[in-house]
């Protein structure tokens, strides 16, 4: 969730000079763990953008001759992490699934991102009919198994990596919409939108400039989080057989593919689930990260020297504990 | 009271009637379950006769009303795949799931209130972070790739647990449990965790604790029953999401439930059992809502009062 950091950086910067917030790579170092996420996406990302340069055909080359191979030191980079049964690098493999992965599950967040929050906004500040509607929508959206409603779909339609991207995004709409609603629904009635609306400025400015600036943070975190879960079902989708279909390949569907293998072949397995493991979890640190450092009644927590020693501690009073 | 849950009971019907109505239409899409059910071999006249007999010859509204009309009788026609009467399977289906959901949330619940509490007493604490990690990584964990994990280290290696199916002693619930329980058990300790930071900032512990209130009593006695409205809110999603789980875990461990059902009926074709599991699923569910907001307006008296505004 990078794209997540960098484009919450200027909407830091916009606030006035004084008083202005601490940079958010201060406050990233701060908090290890946070820290650690960051990296930790940051190289998943470039694996996915940049991996598939490298390593050529690999992922697909089959030689039964190395078939299910432990991983070892001796048989070069590509047989670092074994092979599977047609003999494929499974380190290969597991870069080549992580673009795939990352191609399904981040289009899927930034739709429903934009377009829920786009429709919870604008229900949220005009309340009445509008509002009521649009909540009706998320509930029935919400109310059922979204695995379930994917499965039916993607029967339907043939799993292809757009159709699964559609269906995620439409299943979550409804978190976004739900959070900036509640958002608009709250700031249409502080003073600086009556100010701006005597002023006759339109609806959609106001939305667009008042409003926007600070339900955006709460909504990036929500989108951090919901990585997570976009990711699990597509991978639990693919883990089905009704995902991501081969010779494409991705973290799920090697879990899928490994699993007749486990007793004799555990890194077929293990691997890329722990590949999922380490970007969820880094994903879900980063969002924890990212409530506090937006939150301005709680950044002191990453901003307070860790033993509070040293005059660098300028905190307000009522701010220290 | 009457009139909250009036309103509660029309509100959340509306869901109920378009997921019904979404599935039966999606269904329908799916492709014609003659090609699936008859040889390559069967003659027009037979492939005609098949359709008659299960009604798919008609135009799609006709085949609504049908289904309407029989529904409201409770009859939910036969399967194609065994001859049954969807009825029978799903209600044999049914207590399967529940019970499996029931156990887990049970567990999350308690184990989430006790873990959440105590992280939340004292912020940023050793405890509060590792019980955060834990949870967050609980929260993350793919959950089919936990079964075989499980499977690989106490089914195979280990031997101590069996690898699947429902028959023996406690020892077969251990593995599918656990699978379902790490998601909603993560997200509800994060959930209490921050609900019980806030409450127990609150002038009113600061009162309790200063008359010599135990520790026990703060926390259960007064915090914990400001902060359990998000966590009774989450635990319904959670609750609902466990059959995404079920269907894993199921598919998994073999488990005759709901959620496998629904898979074997879309794969293929089932419609009559597809719709009657999806039916009782979506009322399962609206239950469960209606369940949920009665628990608020009892915990939170101003829930009851908010409604005739």
């Amino acid at each position: 969730m990078t794209t997540a950091e960098t484009s919450a950086a200027p909407a830091e910067d916009t606030a006035p000079a004084r008083n202005r917030p601490p940079r958010w790579w201060l406050l990233l170092g701060r908090d290890r763990a946070a820290a650690v996420a960051a990296v930790v996406l940051t190289s998943v990302v470039l694996v996915a953008l940049f991996g598939r340069l490298f390593i050529g055909d690999r992922a697909q080359r089959q030689d039964l001759d190395a078939s299910l191979r432990p991983p070892s030191l001796g048989d070069g980079v590509y047989g670092l992490l074994g092979t599977d049964v047609l003999g494929r690098s499974v380190l290969a493999r597991l870069i080549d699934a992580a673009a795939t992965t990352l191609s399904v599950a981040v289009p899927a967040v930034l739709c429903s991102l934009l377009i829920g929050s786009a429709v919870g906004l604008w229900a949220g500040y005009h309340g009445g009919r509008r509002e009521s509607v649009a909540m009706r929508v998320a509930d029935v959206i919400l109310s059922f198994p979204s695995l379930l409603i994917a499965v039916v779909v993607l029967y339907v339609l043939s799993p292809s990596a757009l159709n699964i991207v559609l269906i995620l995004a439409v299943a979550r709409i409804p978190v976004y919409l739900r959070t900036s609603r509640a958002e608009a629904a709250e700031l249409r009635s502080r003073l600086f939108v009556d100010a701006a609306r005597t002023f006759g400025t339109p609806g959609r400015h106001i939305i667009h400039r008042h409003i926007l600036p600070i339900a955006l943070p709460t909504l990036l975190t929500v989108a951090t989080l919901d990585f997570c879960f976009v990711m699990l079902t597509e991978s639990s989708l693919s883990f089905l057989g009704i995902g991501i279909q081969p010779p494409d390949v991705s973290w799920g569907l090697m879990v899928a593919q490994g699993r007749q293998y486990l007793q004799t072949a555990w890194w077929i397995t293990v691997l890329p689930g722990l590949a999922i493991v380490l970007t969820t979890v880094s994903a879900t640190v980063l969002a924890a990260w990212a409530r506090i450092a937006t939150d301005p009644a709680q950044r002191w927590r990453l901003t307070l020297p860790r033993k509070r020693r040293g005059a660098s501690a300028a905190v307000p009073p009522e701010m220290t504990p | 009271m009457v009139p909250f849950l009036r309103k509660r009971i029309l509100s959340s019907a509306v869901p109920l009637v378009c997921v019904v109505l979404g599935v039966f239409f999606l269904a329908r899409m799916t492709g014609n379950p003659v090609d699936l059910y008859l040889p390559l071999s069967a003659t027009a006249e037979q492939r005609a006769e098949f359709s008659a007999a299960q009604g798919f010859d008609l135009s799609v509204p006709a085949q609504l009303w049908n289904y309407l009309v029989d529904a409201a009788q409770l009859d939910f026609g036969t399967s194609l795949r065994t001859g049954q009467s969807a009825t029978e399977m799903v209600f044999d289906a049914f207590p399967v799931t529940l019970q499996l959901a029931g156990v887990t949330m049970l567990l999350a619940i308690t184990g989430a209130v006790l873990i959440g509490s105590l992280a939340a007493y004292r912020p940023n604490s050793a405890v509060d972070r590792i019980a955060s990690l834990l949870s967050m990584t609980a929260a993350s964990i793919p959950d089919f790739w936990f079964a075989v994990m499980g499977v690989l280290v106490f089914g195979v290696s280990l031997a101590w647990l069996p690898t699947s199916g429902t028959l023996g002693g406690p020892e077969v619930w251990v593995l599918p449990v656990a699978t379902l329980l790490i998601r909603p058990f993560g997200v509800l300790v994060q959930v209490v965790r921050g609900s019980m930071v806030s409450a127990l900032s609150a002038p009113y512990v600061k009162i309790a604790r200063s008359k010599g209130a135990t520790p026990r009593r703060v926390i259960f006695g007064h915090a914990l029953r400001n902060a359990v409205t998000p966590v009774l809110t989450v635990a319904g999603d959670l609750t609902v999401g466990l059959v995404n789980g079920a269907v894993i875990v199921e598919t998994i461990f073999g488990w005759p439930g709901i959620g496998k059902l629904m898979i074997d009926s879309i794969l293929q074709r089932d419609f009559a059992v597809l719709q009657a599991a999806v039916l009782l699923t979506a009322v399962t569910i609206f239950a469960l809502n209606i369940l949920v907001d009665v628990c608020h307006a009892l915990t939170d008296p101003r829930v009851r009062q908010a409604v005739p505004a």
